[in-house]
């Protein structure tokens, strides 16, 4: 089968893409496929376009790869693609709608209010800060609203901290959010088509777990399986099943959650996550018995699957 | 009879190797060395993935501009080279380097007053090897080395790869504070402590743009003479001087004794030739060409023949003048523009040689975020925080004049200053401060908030 990978792009999480993107492209070439690296630039759809693949597997992260911008050509040139539909992937960039979604479905995340920097420039937002802030507490986890791999995430310990916290989200995006922090165990669920695989748990070795923590050998101990009771864990998987499929992900997707002493508390759902050496999906599918080959073949499977997009 | 091959010929080997899983991963991890725990890269270096792209204006690179080489020149050596010295310019050389190379760098040295002891010269792989070479020399893990505040970004790696307990002295607009140096030196001593040696690039430094005064010179020259202390004088950029009075080099000061010297031609003719050196008194040297030995037995000699041909025309100073010329007119493009397009509460360096400015905005912007929104707009720097060893320089950031044309840097500056200016506004709207907005119209762009360094009071 010709398989395109796309990778890179202009996105913050470009690096992260191409290792994603590398790391796939030796698994398609092991299992006997005929590979087409990708880069997504300004060439792309010409490419796509002169030598359409059987199936495209889409390894770019944040924004205009798992947003759906991508998605959104491969749909036109009619060309079948891996992970979520457009529509889920537009659904779970915007922490802001998903949240929205996950909450009406009764799915539990932590409360939030979400800006844009309109509303600080131009309606004088600035003055209902305070009135939230009472009502989140403190800590106050700020962080843009689209991207990924906690770029732009702070945590504000007391009132002081939130205006520079803000000024630093809104350099990833002009959509914030200001998110009641919830203290707990950092879970991560992956999906893969609807099945839920062994949960993982990230453990930073001191500090937070940041940008590089998230992509450096050994600054982060991840368990997978984590260590939960059958309860713990069955609750974790069933809200981390009920999140993906209510912002209607299909193919993978990674949930993240915190498993809070009221519950498992849901941050986001990462449509397109990390395939690199230290994400997590590929940690658990290891851990559910398949190799990176077998998940990537699974993953192409599902993309070739005649599913409702 | 004909040899017949019967069997099939081996699947030609995996293009690449197969990734490691998680668990292979885990394995390695068992294997690694302490030391590894401290070397890290950064998300920043991620970020900087980004500033490949070919429509990403970079003033993050710290990049001489090598275009200006003449091909022909480039040409005519290297078949030179071929014709009358092939063979033994693709054979290895002695690790101390090539005599002929060592003349080489006696002579840019004399051009700035020092007169180096041939013998005390090692040619290294690049003066990152030098240093590489004199920590392994001399640091033991905890060890504490002193450097300026902030200090030259790839130093860091290499203090922390040798675990050294790296100590930063801050800088003003003369360089490091010397004032600052004695009182942690006695700090030091008061816990019996004793550095290993002071690093310091002196003149136009990086990346802060500053250099360190006369005066100060003297006291550090002193010091390092009553204390027997080391210091490392690595030097660049020196024969880079746009404006004013060259100033003597430390190790012209001091003759050598404690002072040890790491040069470089990679901003006066090439870094693609990675060729440098250092000069240190025998014993320390003698230490230094068996730690090379170990890392790479010798430094390439095809390039220190090219060195040595490029030498023999004798204009390489010319060479430097012209590319001075450029670059002086590149670094008063920047400043032009970065007192257009700054914000009246940013601060910034303006340097009479070298590669770099330095700029410091209001405490609340953090340049690491704001680099991520200057990516948006296409255009990079690198964040101050790259240069500090304790998370310091957050709302810093190094901007380099040189790998660009004079458009390139004014559209560069321009973007980063209307995100910058965004930020300040933002702020001021979040906290009621509002400050004035980017002169964005300033009839001349020079005046006064030029305001480099804090002088320290009393020095």
């Amino acid at each position: 089968m010709k398989v395109a990978v796309l990778k890179g792009g202009r996105s913050l999480e470009r690096s992260v893409s191409l290792r994603s993107g590398a790391r796939v492209e030796d698994a398609l070439e092991r299992l006997g496929h005929e590979v087409m690296p990708l880069e997504a630039d300004g060439e792309l759809v010409k490419h796509l376009a002169a030598e359409p693949p059987d199936v495209a597997f889409v390894a770019m992260h944040g924004l205009g790869g798992e947003d759906g911008t991508a998605q959104e050509l491969l749909e036109i040139l009619g060309i079948p693609f891996t992970g979520p539909s457009v529509a889920a992937c537009v659904r779970c960039i915007d922490k802001s709608l998903s949240k929205y979604d996950l909450r009406a479905a009764g799915i539990p995340t932590p409360d939030w209010f979400a800006f844009n920097e309109t509303a600080f420039r131009e309606l004088g937002a600035a003055d209902a800060l305070a009135g939230l802030e009472g009502r989140l507490g403190f800590p106050l986890v700020i962080k843009p609203s689209r991207g990924g791999s906690a770029l732009g995430v702070k945590f504000a310990e007391r009132q002081a901290d939130v205006p520079a916290a803000l000024v630093s989200a809104f350099s990833y995006d002009d959509r914030v959010l200001l998110e009641r922090f919830v203290d707990g165990r950092e879970l991560a669920v992956s999906v893969l088509g609807d099945e839920p695989l062994p949960v993982v748990e990230a453990i930073p070795q001191g500090g937070d777990y940041d940008f590089e923590a998230r992509y450096e050998i050994g600054r982060t101990s991840f368990v997978c399986p984590a260590q939960l009771d059958d309860s713990e864990t069955a609750a974790v998987t069933e809200a981390a099943l009920a999140a993906y499929e209510t912002l209607g992900c299909s193919g993978f997707s990674r949930v993240d959650l915190i498993l809070a002493e009221e519950g498992p508390q849901l941050l986001e759902v990462n449509a397109i996550p990390g395939l690199t050496d230290t994400s997590l999906l590929p940690q658990a599918a290891e851990a559910a018995g398949m190799s990176f080959e077998q998940l990537v073949e699974r993953i192409v499977e599902l993309a070739l699957e005649p599913a409702v997009r | 009879m004909p040899i017949r091959h019967t069997t099939r010929m081996a699947d030609p080997p995996h293009r690449r190797r197969a990734h490691a899983s998680s668990s292979d991963l885990e394995r390695y991890a068992g294997l690694f060395a302490e030391r590894t725990r401290v070397m890290r890269s950064s998300a920043m270096r991620d970020l900087m993935a980004v500033t490949a792209r070919p429509d990403v204006i970079s003033l993050a690179g710290g990049l001489p501009d090598t275009s200006t080489f003449p091909p022909q020149t480039f040409a005519a050596q290297m078949t030179r080279i071929a014709q009358e010295s092939a063979a033994e310019a693709l054979q290895y050389g002695p690790t101390e380097g090539f005599r002929e190379t060592v003349d080489c760098i006696v002579e840019v040295m004399g051009a700035e007053g020092m007169l180096p002891d041939p013998e005390d010269v090692i040619v290294t792989t690049g003066g990152q090897q030098a240093i590489d070479l004199l920590c392994k020399t001399l640091v033991d893990p905890g060890d504490a080395v002193i450097c300026e505040a902030p200090t030259y970004p790839g130093a860091i790696p290499v203090f922390c790869s040798y675990q050294a307990d790296t100590i930063q002295i801050e800088c003003d607009a003369d360089g490091m504070r010397i004032e600052e140096l004695e009182a942690t030196l006695a700090r030091l001593d008061g816990e019996g402590r004793r550095p290993k040696f002071v690093y310091s690039v002196p003149t136009f430094q990086n990346p802060a743009g500053v250099t360190m005064s006369l005066e100060r010179r003297r006291r550090l020259v002193e010091l390092a003479r009553s204390r027997e202390l080391l210091v490392i004088e690595d030097n660049p950029y020196g024969l880079l001087r746009y404006d004013g009075e060259s100033l003597p080099p430390l190790y012209q000061l001091d003759g050598g004794d404690f002072v040890i010297y790491v040069g470089t031609f990679s901003k006066i003719l090439s870094p693609g030739i990675r060729l440098g050196w250092a000069v240190a008194p025998p014993p320390v040297m003698e230490k230094v060409v068996l730690g090379k030995q170990a890392a790479d037995l010798c430094t390439s000699t095809l390039t220190q023949f090219f060195v040595r041909e490029y030498f023999r025309s004798g204009r390489w100073s010319d060479y430097v003048e012209s590319v001075g010329r450029i670059y002086r007119s590149r670094r008063d493009a920047m400043i032009e523009a970065v007192g257009r397009h700054f914000p009246p509460q940013a601060t910034w360096t303006e340097p009479d040689g070298g590669l770099f400015i330095w700029a410091t905005l209001p405490d609340y912007i953090d340049t690491g975020d704001l680099l991520a929104k200057a990516l948006r707009r296409d255009v990079a720097f690198v964040p101050g925080q790259s240069a500090y060893v304790d998370g310091r320089g957050r709302s810093s950031m190094r901007l380099n004049f040189t790998a660009g044309d004079e458009d390139e840097i004014r559209e560069g500056i321009r973007r980063i200053g209307k995100a910058i200016g965004e930020q300040v506004e933002l702020y001021g709207a979040l906290t009621g401060e509002h400050e004035a907005v980017p002169r964005e119209q300033a009839p001349d762009g020079k005046e006064p908030n030029v305001v480099p360094f804090r002088k320290a009071e009393g020095e």
